[in-house]
């Protein structure tokens, strides 16, 4: 993908080649068709797509937790740090799970034990990955409240006592207690109110940035992209249709599905009199489009897009875009 | 066209009973809603907005305050007039897979409340459902699917179908883009504002999503915790929030505007209970300007035209 | 506007059987549950047929050839008064069935109203019908059909009512579950806003939402309730000689079982076979009408 010489060290997680189906009822679901990417260490990636797009299901493949069967993964490469995940035993993944990536799941209300205190349950990842006493285990669980904006002395409380809000902390905390260099958060916030999520995605940054620990953020927002992300990929019936730097996203979205995201959303600032929402519904993963599987929503197709090998061209350092059109105009540029 | 609004609510209350106590879901609101513009109805889980509009169209009892509808005294009404009332006022629920019968086609859900009403003749009827189909553009070949079969922007339109089918002039929105991806949002707001300007329609838009409102009201409520804080016309609000929580709740929404970093107001605290509540501003908790005055009832106060405020300290810090 | 209105008419009616088409498909693929339906078909046609049927009249004593052993006159043998013990399961299947399926009718009615009542109104109403149904079924079935025959007296149809009786109970309690299920929908409101009263609800958007496990359970029932009418008819109760009841007639040959075994394998063997196919019919049913539930 990309052939720009980077230091080796700087990319800490590298995807190649994705390809994962589920089976259902003698159906085959294509949830994932041939997506590549990378995370650099310390960097958030954004993965932005609708409901189906298939980025849980990236997140899952990396974390090695997609349930086998339905799911399938039939190709690729996940590479963190030299090793391929998807090669490695399972005893060997227990190592990295927790330890070296850690996962936020999008419903806080499910994700933690009812019968665990909320110090436990940290201090649980805590023990298993490192070899230190209960007790020190212990103290840095509290450490890791506070961290996340819990008094030290909740410690002993059980999921029920706290809110939304504060049950995502304690997450996060979990996710967090090990110093994973790789944290993949599946719309952490969509469930909480505004002004929750803004508190939550604010300390997630800070964690972020203060731990150095690079991020995978899976969210259908681009409000939350803007906010939280270094770069950011556009997914769409399972591929990368457009991936860039966030600025260079925001300011010259290229692909026609980015454009017509940016066209559905209302916004907070301007007034806009009409909505221009994408024609058509999502991809049926059962049975996708031929060629680039946007195209049956697409203004803009042509005969061209009906064939396989749609280019992923580089329009500009760092910025690409898997369409026909790009390959054609050397100079595409949006329309406002 | 009289100048009599088409809503009026008057220190509206909706309270729960519960085992530990009375939970105050709506206390003392107050507000009108004209002919033909959009109420947006803001505020976070717990806010009360779904129980005002459920109340409001009496699919609950209001436990204190007036109703008008049209100068008309609804609070309280009987069996026929309520009937009669339902053909003007209805409703658009958030939830496209349980706001409809899994055992009834789309074309049964829509032409229930005609048959329900019996406004038509059986030979008018099917035509009728027809034309309100194609409005709300549900195809033909859809017509005799069930619900399980569709998708949630499809269903949703079923659901616009079932509440226009009466020819109704208020509409209440309960959230109803919340649960559909963004691009099919588009296509249903899009929609519900060709619907409005078609049938002149008067609508209250339920929701969390501070842009969608933006976009679709004219006027907007803002409410946390059961209480109304402040209400004005939509862009008086974007431009000068007054009240110190619409303020907090406008910083808090990521904004793609990567160029310009919002002030973001953090709000600390906890959220007080709506259960037997202490008099007084409940945001008083969480609020950076909170001063002894606040734990006294607050009063709606019209800071400048149109524009109306629940803040004891509306005038000293706004700016 | 007619032809349109037509067409209407005609698709919908053609969408509306392919549910029922659909369920019936699953189930066809089904090679318990439609063995278990062959089954249930045959006896059907016996019972409806047996006096065609069956080689011998039912009540034909042949004082010579009692406990005869089975035989190329006598396929299953012969009872202790020398009848053929193959045309009385044969005219008994009549009545097994009969009482089978009228007492899960009476019950399932009766059960799903109570159970709707008590669901939808909730409070007092529902707390009322539900301790009096706790008082049923606090005591065991059998003892209570026994208790409500004895007081009733003997005879096919008072069997069928303390079986119906005492089966009520379980219909109660799972149409209550599943309206206070349903009640959390969104298209129950929907229906008020429409201008729907309580009968409306409760029929049009109610009952056809909470069939299905009911469905299930009636069949199951059905099952349980002639297993409950033999051990009545073997304590005496429920159908009365000459009439053969396959419940009587394990009776009578359980105290020849030693000398001759065929008195009581026979019948043993076929009220298991019904009870067998009922059951196998019902988790067919269960699992061809769940996935669409799945909603």
């Amino acid at each position: 993908m990309s052939e720009i010489a980077k230091i080796k060290n700087d990319v800490l997680l590298s995807v190649r080649d994705l390809e994962v189906v589920y089976t259902s009822a003698g159906a085959i679901i294509h949830a994932v068709n041939g997506i590549s990417l990378e995370v650099k260490r310390g960097k958030s990636l954004g993965l932005v797509g609708e409901t189906g797009a298939g980025k849980t299901t990236i997140a899952k493949s990396v974390m090695g937790i997609l349930p086998d069967p339905p799911a399938k993964i039939l190709n690729g490469e996940v590479v963190l740090d030299d090793q391929d995940l998807l090669k490695v035993p399972e005893k060997e993944m227990l190592k990295i799970r927790g330890k070296k990536i850690a996962m936020i799941f999008q419903d806080p209300m499910t994700a933690l034990n009812p019968l665990m205190t909320v110090g436990d349950q940290i201090a649980e990842v805590i023990s298993l990955h490192e070899s230190c006493s209960k007790r020190e285990a212990g103290n840095k669980a509290k450490e890791m409240l506070e961290m996340v904006g819990i008094p030290a002395e909740r410690y002993p409380e059980y999921p029920h006592q706290f809110s939304g809000g504060m049950k995502q902390r304690v997450i996060i905390a979990i996710a967090l207690a090990c110093n994973p260099e790789l944290l993949l958060a599946d719309e952490p916030t969509t469930a909480l109110d505004v002004t929750i999520q803004a508190q939550v995605m604010e300390m997630i940054s800070d964690l972020q940035k203060k731990l150095n620990t690079a991020m995978i953020l899976i969210t259908h927002d681009l409000g939350i992209v803007a906010e939280a992300c270094d770069d950011v990929a556009v997914i769409y019936a399972g591929e990368i249709v457009e991936y860039a730097r966030k600025e260079d996203l925001f300011l010259h979205p290229t692909h026609p599905y980015t454009i017509g995201l940016f066209g559905s959303i209302p916004s907070l600032s301007e007034d806009v009199d009409r909505l221009i929402p994408i024609p058509g519904l999502p991809a049926n993963p059962e049975k996708l489009p031929e060629g680039c599987h946007f195209h049956p929503r697409c203004s803009h197709s042509t005969v061209d897009c009906q064939k396989d090998n749609i280019p992923y061209i580089e329009i500009s350092p760092n910025h690409f875009v898997r369409c026909t059109m790009c390959a054609n105009k050397a100079d595409y540029k949006r329309e406002v | 066209m009289t100048n009599v609004p088409m809503i009026e609510v008057k220190n509206l209350m909706k309270y729960f009973d519960t085992p530990r106590g009375k939970l105050h879901a709506v206390d003392d609101v107050s507000f009108t809603i004209e002919r033909g513009t959009t109420m947006g109805v803001v505020g976070e889980s717990g806010c009360g907005k779904s129980t005002l509009g459920r109340t409001i169209i009496h699919l609950l009892e209001s436990t204190g305050g007036q109703i008008f509808f049209n100068g008309e005294n609804i609070t309280r009404v009987n069996k026929k007039r309520l009937r009669k009332l339902r053909n003007e006022m209805q409703i658009i629920f958030q939830d496209p897979y349980s706001s409809l019968n899994p055992r009834m086609t789309v074309f049964e859900t829509v032409r229930e409340p005609l048959v329900r009403s019996k406004r038509c003749t059986k030979k008018e009827l099917n035509g009728r459902v027809e034309s309100i189909m194609t409005t709300v553009g549900l195809d033909e070949r859809l017509w005799n699917s069930y619900p399980h079969e569709l998708d949630g922007g499809r269903r949703q339109r079923i659901g616009i179908a079932r509440a226009i089918a009466l020819d109704p002039s208020f509409i209440v929105c309960d959230e109803p883009v919340s649960a559909l991806d963004v691009s099919i949002q588009a296509q249903i707001l899009n929609l519900m504002q060709d619907l409005q300007e078609e049938k002149g329609l008067t609508y209250m838009f339920i929701t969390h999503d501070l842009s969608v409102v933006r976009h679709i009201s004219t006027h907007i409520c803002v409410m946390y915790l059961g209480q109304l804080v402040e209400t004005c016309s939509s862009k008086e609000l974007f431009m000068t929030p007054i009240h110190p929580y619409t303020k907090a709740l406008l910083s808090a929404v990521p904004s793609t505007d990567i160029f310009h970093k919002r002030e973001r107001i953090l709000l600390r605290g906890e959220l007080v209970s709506p259960i037997n509540p202490k008099p007084g501003c409940r945001f008083a908790t969480r609020c950076n300007h909170v001063f002894d005055k606040c734990h006294q009832p607050q009063i709606l106060e019209e800071v400048s035209p149109g524009h109306f405020v629940s803040c004891c300290r509306a005038n000293d810090i706004n700016e | 506007m007619q032809n349109v209105e037509m067409n209407t008419k005609l698709s919908t009616r053609k969408k509306r059987e392919s549910l029922l088409l659909i369920t019936v498909r699953r189930l066809a693929k089904n090679k318990m549950a439609m063995t278990g339906l062959i089954i249930l078909i045959i006896m059907i046609v016996v019972s409806l047929l047996s006096p065609i049927l069956a080689p011998y009249p039912y009540e034909q004593v042949d004082l010579y050839n009692t406990f005869g052993t089975p035989s190329r006159e006598h396929p299953f043998g012969t009872d202790e008064l020398g009848r053929d013990i193959l045309s009385r399961l044969m005219v008994g299947t009549q009545h097994s069935l009969r009482i089978g399926i009228l007492s899960v009718i009476y019950s399932s009615i009766l059960g799903i109203a109570l159970g709707c009542i008590s669901g939808y109104y909730g409070g007092i109403v529902d707390s009322f019908i539900m301790r009096f149904m706790d008082i049923f079924s606090a005591i065991p079935a059998l003892v209570l059909a026994i208790a409500i025959s004895a007081v009733l007296g003997p005879g096919i149809n008072n069997c069928i009512i303390s079986i119906a009786v005492s089966g009520t109970p379980s219909f109660v309690r799972m149409a209550r579950a599943s309206v206070l299920n349903v009640r959390r929908m969104e298209y129950l409101e929907a229906a008020t806003a429409i201008n729907c009263n309580t009968a409306q609800i409760i029929v049009k958007h109610i009952l056809p939402n909470i069939l299905a496990p009911l469905i299930v359970l009636m069949t199951m029932t059905v099952a349980n309730n002639i297993l409950t009418a033999s051990q009545l008819s073997f304590i005496g109760l429920g159908v009365q000689p000459p009439n053969p009841e396959w419940g009587a007639m394990l009776s009578a040959g359980r105290n020849y079982i030693r000398n001759y075994p065929h008195m009581v394998l026979f019948p043993g063997i076929t009220i298991m076979l019904a009870v067998l196919s009922m059951n196998m019919l019902g988790d067919g049913l269960r699992d061809a009408l769940d996935p669409k539930l799945k909603d």
